[in-house]
């Protein structure tokens, strides 16, 4: 078990270097940079902008950057923002909190719902519901996200005025029925699309596990039903719904870019945005070596769990 | 053997809708078992012999594509008889693993992989006999012993994938054999696992009936077993019954032509010596269930069939001396 998990740092290690110079190399290669910015005004001259490349660090030559940048990293300081000089990590963590509120709501209305109706629906495989379900499914997964977030905007706060159309409080507010009342509409935008993931995974676990031979073990014993489903059939549907929560883990920290943005909600997807505009180089780093760390952990954390859940799995 | 019988079968078919059209399955099959008898149904693969068993606990898929008719009579644990076939299922589940328990083929999938095996065998106790989940654990623990496990106490708390297939198929019996049933169904129990532990498992079916006074019902391919274990053999060809008789005579004067390429096709090392050459195989493969041929199911493939006779009309199931049915309209003349 030590030995697995410190071959599976290693490997984590690795991984997010080479994440990092990918990173580094892509951002150099874009197109613009965070000098464009100050460009923009007339009244900056040329030597202006040239001091502050000397400030920032941006006339010396790529890999010199990147050393420095990542010896710094190692030592804990993620930089400072380009934009308003706040350090990296007070960023991140000042978005996280409107992120993991808005995600985890979405993603536990997803799991219940869109596990229940994968359940059901291969229970009764073919049935009215399970055909609904599958065109409904369907449908959630084909429409894009920004286009639900508009007609619920346009219906629930434009047309209907019951729900405000963005942000995460009234300003001055800030109460828990206004905090309510600003969440549902991007919950339930994002849990839509979420729900109909889930109850395809679900769907198809718990028919692969319907038709396994100990489910008929089960039923000759004479248990009533719901004992074959809840006791022996669920439990094996669950295992690999494990995999795909430990995949979610980071879309649940880095936030839903289209969500966020449609509904103006100050979250880790829009700071991402907005810092890529400005190409705020620090800030774009620190996010994505955020999430790449959070996709390690999320996936390693799932292999733990399984292990746990499943008898039959050692890690090793 | 004058006790009356524990299962009754008459006239059993079940018949599947598929997307081809409707298959027999299994058409007007009848027999009986008596407490304390080995019942054997013998037949190669897709003979019906998996679905008649199936049939018998009510555990066919529900649903409109599958119509089951005829009458399964069942002694329940009280005296009574139950008609299986029209019991309402909440009753059906009382007595199933109760009055009648099933061992499947495949010890290695029939288990449920992420429960204890102890949790599973406890999981019919409780259930049937109302024990609390102490004394149930006791009870698993004196099975488990009786199936001839070692160290049963520490297998409690054993995931299937801890044991041995011949292990997993002592647990699966145990679990049959839990609630004492009147009749156990057997599913070619033995095939998936190796000839030594065969045997074994066969030994320690019989001493447990023996013990118990179950009737068994055991499905198999398997001639060798056939005569290890059974009291009557039941050959089943395309769904039906084609010859039924007591296990001696069966073997040294089989009736029907199917019979006697089964035990023709069956290796004998007293013969090899004089019988040199290939082991004589019944010719031809198992008839399509959507294309039965006409008349015998069984004359396409069989060297003694006779046009206009064999394949005009389906023989009749006829008594054939005492205790003995055969279906073949030349019985008579081909047996000497």
């Amino acid at each position: 078990m030590i030995s697995y998990l410190v071959r599976r740092l290693g490997q984590a290690v690795l991984l997010l270097l080479i994440v990092s110079m990918v990173g580094f190399a892509i951002l150099y290669l874009a197109p613009g940079g965070p000098l464009s910015q100050f460009a923009a005004g007339t009244d900056m001259s040329q030597e202006d902008l040239d001091r502050i490349a000397e400030q920032l660090g941006l006339n010396r030559p790529l890999p010199v950057q990147y050393a420095e940048w990542l010896l710094r990293m190692l030592t804990g300081d993620w930089g400072r923002s380009y934009r308003d000089g706040e350090p990296v990590l007070y960023v991140i963590g000042s978005h996280l909190g409107a992120t993991l509120q808005l995600m985890l709501t979405a993603t536990l209305l997803a799991i219940m719902i869109g596990c229940w109706i994968g359940i059901l629906g291969a229970i009764r495989r073919y049935s009215i519901f399970d055909t609904l379900a599958t065109v409904g499914a369907m449908v959630a997964l084909s429409i894009p996200t920004f286009w639900f977030g508009l007609v619920a905007i346009y219906v629930f706060s434009v047309e209907l005025e019951w729900l405000p159309s963005g942000n995460r409080e009234t300003v001055g507010d800030g109460s828990l029925l206004d905090l309510l009342r600003h969440l549902i509409l991007p919950a339930s935008v994002l849990a839509l699309v979420e729900t109909a993931i889930w109850s395809r995974f679900m769907r198809s676990s718990m028919l692969d596990v319907v038709n396994q031979d100990y489910i008929r073990t089960a039923r000759a014993k004479g248990l009533p039903e719901w004992q074959v489903l809840a006791g022996h059939a669920m439990r094996n549907a669950a295992l690999p719904m494990i995999t795909v929560v430990g995949l979610q883990l980071p879309t649940l920290l880095g936030g839903a870019l289209v969500t966020e943005t449609v509904f103006t909600w100050p979250g880790m997807g829009r700071l991402f945005l907005d810092s890529i505009s400005y190409r705020d180089y620090p800030v774009v780093m620190g996010i994505l070596m955020f999430s790449a760390t959070m996709v390690l952990v999320g996936s390693l954390l799932a292999d733990m769990l399984y292990a746990v859940a499943d008898p039959r799995i050692r890690l090793g | 053997m004058t006790a009356a019988p524990v299962l009754q079968v008459e006239d059993l078919s079940v018949r599947f809708r598929t997307r081809g059209g409707e298959i027999a399955a299994v058409s007007g099959v009848s027999f009986a078992v008596r407490p304390g008898e080995t019942l054997a149904v013998v037949g190669e693969s897709g003979s019906g012999k998996s679905v008649t068993s199936l049939a018998l606990m009510r555990l066919l898929p529900p649903g409109a594509a599958v119509t089951v008719t005829g009458r399964v009579g069942l002694r329940g644990k009280d005296g009574r008889m139950l008609d299986v076939l029209t019991l309402p299922e909440p009753e059906m589940r009382g007595v199933r693993g109760d009055a009648i328990a099933m061992v499947f083929q495949e010890p290695m999938t029939s288990l449920n992989p992420v429960k204890p095996v102890g949790e599973q065998i406890a999981e019919a106790i409780r259930l049937h006999r109302g024990l609390d989940r102490r004394a149930a654990t006791e009870e698993v623990v004196r099975l488990l012993d009786l199936v001839g496990i070692p160290a049963p106490r520490q297998r409690l708390a054993s995931y299937p994938h801890h044991l041995s297939g011949g292990m997993r198929q002592r647990v699966m019996i145990a679990m049959a054999l839990s609630c004492e049933p009147a009749v156990l169904i057997a599913d070619e129990p033995t095939t998936a696992l190796d000839v030594t532990i065969q045997a074994q498992i066969l030994d320690l079916l019989r001493r447990l009936q023996e013990r118990t006074g179950m009737a068994v019902v055991f499905i198999t391919h398997n001639l060798g077993v056939v005569a290890e274990i059974a009291d009557r053999v039941m050959v089943m060809y395309g769904g039906r019954v084609v010859e039924q008789a007591d296990v001696r005579p069966l073997f040294a004067r089989p009736l029907m032509p199917y019979t006697v390429g089964l035990l023709r096709s069956v290796p004998r090392l007293d013969l090899a010596g004089r019988r040199a050459g290939p082991l004589p195989a019944i010719p031809g493969n198992v008839p399509d269930p959507l294309h039965m041929p006409e008349g015998c199911g069984f004359h396409p493939r069989c060297g003694d069939h006779v046009a206009g006779l064999c394949d005009a009309r389906l023989p009749e199931l006829e008594s054939a001396g005492e205790a003995r049915l055969v279906r073949c309209v030349r019985w008579r003349e081909l047996t000497p």
